[in-house]
């Protein structure tokens, strides 16, 4: 196989799926119903890339148990977050948290 | 965030736990490219011109598994239709820039670049630099992601342990920061609640299928928890 070609071809149809709709501009009106579906996504895809990787770390298993450095650190950053309401002291006291913890079960 | 420059300034700097959290999976790429069959330069070109992490390191599967042109572009299309879904979401803060910066911004979507716009516009909805700080937080992902793969490609054989720093977990606390104050909200709760158990169920499955489905019952849940909520107030009204 041309591995050139191959290449080009993905980078092709990738950046024609990221910049479609922004290609097409104010063009295209969502209608209502749309939309309000539409609001839905961030919080449901930043939901699913995170879910597995804090519940099965190693992609195999679930790992529902206090041995979890990710679960761990998830906690502390979901009660932090809950807690102040801010962005940049979630990050670093869950990173803090899962890092510590990781330490702690060497 | 006065000027163009500040706005560029601060995409980056909200991009950092991203970028951080990319370094990994970019060596590992880069590393992988270079066992495949592709010569070592296709690596970094893939990069450059696809940019797409899941598509990229799918594909170094699919070559290894000798699959067909035909098979490896439609699972790219397949994997990254959730940039689609991106891009329409996003699409009402940038439909008035000009064609160039569209489609620049467009090109270089990420899931991670995403994340921050969509905690940008939440907190600025109106601002007149917006896609200055979206060029900073995609400009710097694209930087961030040539530099780890070129650094994969050329000294991936010495780094084989790279998946157990765990430095990806940066980018879960991230997005943990941005969805959690959204879930006041009981359709949003619910959307993200069936989500994350769809993708937890479905995360073995090929081509990022479970991703997708995950994205699409929890928009679901979503909309039907909306709906009901609607009919609720107005019966009580």
């Amino acid at each position: 196989m041309n591995y050139t070609v191959m290449i080009l071809g993905m980078a092709l149809i990738t950046v024609l799926t990221k910049a479609s709709f922004f290609l097409l501009g104010d063009r295209v009106t969502f209608p209502p119903a749309l939309q309000r579906a539409l609001a839905f996504v961030p919080v449901t895809v930043l939901t699913a890339l995170i879910v597995p990787m804090v519940l099965a770390p190693h992609e195999q298993g679930v790992e529902l148990h206090w041995r979890n450095p990710q679960l761990i650190g998830a906690l502390v950053a979901i009660a932090v977050c809950l807690r102040w309401r801010n962005q940049l002291l979630t990050i670093v006291l869950g990173l803090a948290a899962y890092f510590a913890w990781r330490a702690a079960l060497l | 965030m006065h000027t163009p420059r500040s706005a560029l300034l601060e995409g980056v700097r909200d991009t950092l736990p991203m970028l951080v959290g990319a370094a990994p999976f970019g060596m590992i790429f880069g590393t992988l490219a270079v066992g495949s069959a592709m010569q070592i330069w296709h690596g970094s070109l893939m990069s450059a011109t696809v940019y797409a992490g899941s598509s990229q390191l799918i594909a170094v599967g699919l070559v290894a598994g000798h699959a067909s042109l035909l098979l490896i572009w439609l699972t790219t299309f397949v994997v990254n239709l959730r940039h689609a879904l991106y891009s329409a979401t996003l699409l009402p803060h940038v439909a008035h820039l000009p064609l160039r910066w569209r489609a620049g911004l467009g090109a270089l979507l990420t899931d991670e670049t995403f994340a921050v716009m969509v905690g940008h516009y939440r907190l600025h909805p109106q601002h007149s630099h917006s896609h200055w700080y979206f060029l900073g937080s995609a400009g710097s992902m694209y930087l961030n992601w040539q530099s780890w793969t070129l650094l994969g490609v050329l000294f991936g054989a010495a780094f084989p342990a790279l998946q157990q720093w765990g430095l990806d977990f940066a980018m879960v606390v991230t997005f943990i920061g941005i969805v959690v104050p959204q879930l006041k909200q009981r359709p949003q709760l619910l959307a993200a609640l069936t989500a994350g158990a769809v993708a937890l169920l479905g995360r073995h499955w090929p081509y990022k299928g479970g991703l997708m489905l995950a994205i699409l019952a929890g928009v679901a849940a979503g909309v039907w928890a909306h709906a009901r909520t609607s009919t609720v107030v107005q019966e009580a009204a």
